[in-house]
């Protein structure tokens, strides 16, 4: 049996009845990261003043990614706009770029932002001893200048496995971060787009000096375990999207195309829309993220 | 009868489509200046972290407009695709202010 109006409109919605589906969809996935956006806003609201950190994440490759997806979204559409006008191999080019695009920013997410961060280590230091740190966390000087007090020491460690020790009585970073070996230089104030690079300098911490210590995974704070829960959701998108296209960028597509290009120009542009709501959740993302 | 093939393009609509792919490189352009906007505003001291989050939030309100309204079709779209959306913006509207409310002081009465 034929699934009807798959190609022509129904004459009381207008359209045809994929457009109806996916759009119900999206309602639906604006009520999923909306969710996801008002914790954000809650925890960041929330946050104690030093809490909430600032500067962590890769600007730069953050901007590239942004830039790879707004690609992707304009080779989509060119790929639908090349089926309506039944241009089958520039539909094949555009898809194929999309395809290419979409790959391209999951890899830098997965095998560089990602991991990177599960290699990067934090303790924040108690109350009471943030004085015995201040060479590595510079409060007076923020304070004289109005700015959030520090609260975190960041860097590489010397030993990860020497983490699992409970009997060790310090953690030992190898390097720290610049805004830790560099706190009362101006440069420190705020993040910086360029990332600047670690100071090898061996830091001994105390642990009875400590109030937590994690690597940047979700547990280390709300900030990241909002930017794992988001990112990776977004990413799973992703991921939905690139296989719905590669499927019909396979011998599927050009199949539906003998039998009826109306009908696969219709189901690329019901992807298409869900590949743009994606596009629109990142424009969010990364500025929530990366810059503010 | 219904889903009937049309292999060859519809002459009014690939004319309307080419007409239009002009104007998707020009929102791609215009999206990719905005994030290079984004990015370097962030670093402008406006000054308090607030006036920082309402800029960007403005400008990733914007591309998110043009994404939506040229990508997505809503510029021109059936009353149907609105109605839902109405519906949805109410919901996610009040989702927000639930959030808003947990910082409600019924004490001061203030937010």
């Amino acid at each position: 049996m034929e699934i009807p109006y798959t190609v022509s409109a129904r004459p009381d919605t207008g359209l045809y009845n994929a457009k109806i589906g996916i759009w119900l969809f999206l309602a639906s996935e604006v009520m999923l990261f909306g969710g996801l956006f008002s914790a954000y806003v809650f925890l960041r609201i929330g946050a104690q003043p030093g809490y909430w950190p600032h500067g962590l994440l890769n600007v730069p490759v953050g901007t590239f990614n942004t830039a790879v997806l707004i690609a992707s979204s304009v080779t989509v559409v060119l790929a639908w706009a090349s089926l309506k006008m039944r241009q089958f191999a520039q539909y094949k080019i555009w898809m194929g770029i999309t395809i290419l695009c979409g790959l391209l920013f999951l890899i830098v997410k997965l095998t560089y932002e990602w991991p990177a961060k599960f290699h990067h280590f934090g303790v924040f230091i108690k109350k009471e001893a943030l004085a015995k740190y201040e060479p590595y966390l510079g409060n007076n000087y923020l304070e004289a200048k109005g700015l959030p007090e520090r609260v975190e020491i960041t860097g590489d460690v010397e030993d990860e496995a020497a983490l699992k020790d409970d009997t060790a009585k310090t953690y030992v970073f190898k390097a720290i971060d610049a805004v830790n070996a560099e706190p009362i230089n101006p440069e420190s104030d705020r993040p910086t787009f360029l990332p600047r690079p670690l100071v090898e300098k061996k830091v001994v911490i105390d642990k009875a000096d400590v109030d937590y210590a994690s690597m940047f995974y979700p547990r280390h704070s709300a900030y990241f375990s909002a930017y794992f829960l988001i990112t990776g959701l977004h990413g799973l998108h992703v991921l939905g999207g690139l296989i719905v296209f590669t499927y019909f960028w396979l011998p599927v597509g050009a199949n539906l195309y003998k039998r009826n290009p109306e009908h696969l120009a219709n189901r690329i542009e019901v992807a298409g829309l869900f590949w743009h709501f994606v596009d629109l959740v990142w424009i969010f993302v990364f500025p929530l993220f990366y810059l503010l | 009868m219904e889903n009937e093939p049309s292999h060859a393009p519809d002459h009014d609509t690939a004319h309307h489509v080419n007409k239009h792919v002009k104007g998707y490189l020009m929102v791609g352009g215009l999206l990719l200046f905005c994030t290079a906007l984004t990015v370097f505003l962030s670093y402008v001291n406006f000054g308090t972290q607030k006036a920082n989050i309402v800029v960007a939030m403005a400008l990733a309100t914007f591309k998110a407009g043009c994404v939506a309204a040229i990508f997505m079709h809503l510029k021109s779209e059936k009353w149907t695709i609105y109605r839902f959306l109405l519906i949805t913006a109410i919901f996610a509207t009040g989702l927000f202010l639930l959030t808003a409310l947990a910082f409600h002081d019924p004490i001061r009465l203030n937010f």
